[in-house]
């Protein structure tokens, strides 16, 4: 369960989350809807400790994530988290992209990692591509293969931050595909998107940010079909 | 047609020297570049403010001509401190010095041509920051800063002939002595650049080819 209690972000004089309440339990599928500057990426930033906050708390199975005491690198293997931008190591082919952090983090040797590694890339269809170069993949390749060492570090929650923003129009169907899949395996997620048919497809509930705060959240017939924040009508009426 | 007093001991003479320029080359791009690995990473690490000591250090050692490093460093280590120790010794520590200032530079650029995001993404999978610095960004900041680094090992190998000031007799010495014998300037010059061919030709070469061999990706 992510426990998400009263919590202040400010970069400099702007706030960027002011005062977020949310619980995610185990299973449920978040997404997180909202224009561009509303906090919404930065709340997942905050839920893997990559930035730290001004104060509330956050929990991840009881554990506070910003305390001084937490392994942020062991809590870390929980959480998986894949970028709107790939960020495949360059060096490394797609099987050594996703065999890396299993063996240094959690210390599993060459062949269980390498096995593992397979079995995720065939999972996100990428199980003919293990020797090649990311630099030989699309971005939505890219993309799956991002999910897919994620995946491999046997998360109990994924974030996904806008993982579909950064592709060319015909390539987010793929990765769209990879997130029904895991939707529908009983993952965990948050999914930061402006994808709103695939928000109100997959989602058990949708969360509205607007400038910092959670204006509406709701299960998605109800939030897409009679949103009652003024800010969230005109914002789907904008994207509609 | 072509007449030259030049013997084969002669050669070898010059051969030595080579191999003088060599070693002093060899030791001090190796601990150079240790140290310069090191500095470089301190200064990416706490930022210019507070390495600010450390660049000014470095400056000294990238702006004072070599020359007069090495006459200076050899006058205060034996005549100020009074250490007994040989021309070659000052020579690999100063050049060594001068090697690090300017691979410090070097490493400190390649660290940060590695993107922010590739760091975020390694750190977000729970590896350490010593996880993050060798296996991201050592081999892709290395791939960054090598021709660079080449470059500046061929340098302190063509920089080394100043180490004659502190009496180490390298391949220009060699040279210089047996144009003093045998009046030959320009034959000996061209032996001599010959030499430092041989050398540096290979490094270059090897340079080249790990840059072919990582650009598959």
């Amino acid at each position: 369960m992510i426990e998400i209690e009263n919590v202040r972000k400010s970069f400099g004089p702007l706030e960027v989350l002011k005062g977020i309440n949310l619980t995610v339990a185990k299973g449920e599928v978040l997404t997180v809807i909202g224009g561009s500057g509303s906090g919404k990426s930065t709340l997942l930033t905050c839920i893997n400790g990559l930035e730290p906050i001004d104060s509330g708390r956050i929990l991840v199975d009881g554990i506070e994530v910003h305390a001084r005491t937490t392994d942020l690198n062991k809590l870390r293997q929980k959480i998986g988290i894949v970028f709107q931008q790939w960020n495949a190591f360059p060096h490394l082919t797609v099987l050594e992209n996703v065999m890396l952090a299993q063996v240094k983090v959690l210390k599993r040797s060459k062949a269980e990692a390498e096995a593992e590694a397979v079995r995720q890339l065939n999972h996100v269809g990428l199980g003919d591509k293990l020797k090649v170069y990311p630099s030989k993949l699309s971005g939505g390749q890219q993309q799956r293969m991002a999910i897919a060492r994620a995946l491999a570090m046997s998360p109990d929650y994924m974030l996904l931050d806008e993982v579909t923003s950064a592709l060319d129009p015909q390539l987010v169907g793929e990765v769209l595909d990879t997130l029904r899949m895991l939707a529908s395996e009983g993952m965990t997620m948050i999914c930061v998107t402006h994808e709103m048919k695939f928000a109100r497809e997959v989602s058990d509930r949708v969360a509205f940010f607007h400038k910092g705060v959670m204006a509406e959240i709701a299960p998605p017939e109800e939030l897409f079909g009679a949103p009652k924040d003024p800010e969230l009508q005109k914002f789907l009426a904008a994207t509609h | 047609m072509f007449d030259t007093a030049l013997t084969t001991n002669d050669l070898i003479f010059l051969a030595k020297g080579a191999g003088m320029t060599l070693i002093v080359t060899a030791i001090s791009v190796f601990f150079g570049t240790i140290l310069g690995i090191i500095f470089g990473v301190i200064r990416y690490q706490i930022g210019p403010w507070w390495a600010a000591p450390l660049t000014f250090v470095l400056d000294i050692f990238r702006s004072i001509p070599l020359l007069i490093q090495l006459v200076l460093a050899n006058a205060f280590v034996t005549t100020v401190l009074g250490f007994r120790v040989s021309g070659f010794a000052v020579a690999c520590g100063v050049l060594s010095l001068y090697t690090a200032a300017y691979c410090a530079e070097i490493v400190r650029g390649g660290i940060e041509a590695v993107p922010q995001t590739l760091r975020r993404a390694a750190r977000s999978l729970g590896m350490t920051w010593g996880q993050d610095m060798t296996s991201i960004v050592l081999p892709l900041a290395t791939r960054v800063a090598l021709p660079s680094w080449i470059g500046l090992a061929l340098g302190v190998m063509k920089d080394s002939a100043l180490v004659y000031i502190v009496q180490v007799v390298e391949l220009l010495k060699s040279t210089q002595i047996l144009i003093t014998r045998l009046q030959e300037p320009l034959f000996l010059l061209m032996i001599c650049g010959l030499f430092y061919f041989l050398i540096s030709f290979p490094i270059a070469r090897f340079g080249s080819y790990l840059e072919k061999r990582w650009s598959n990706d």
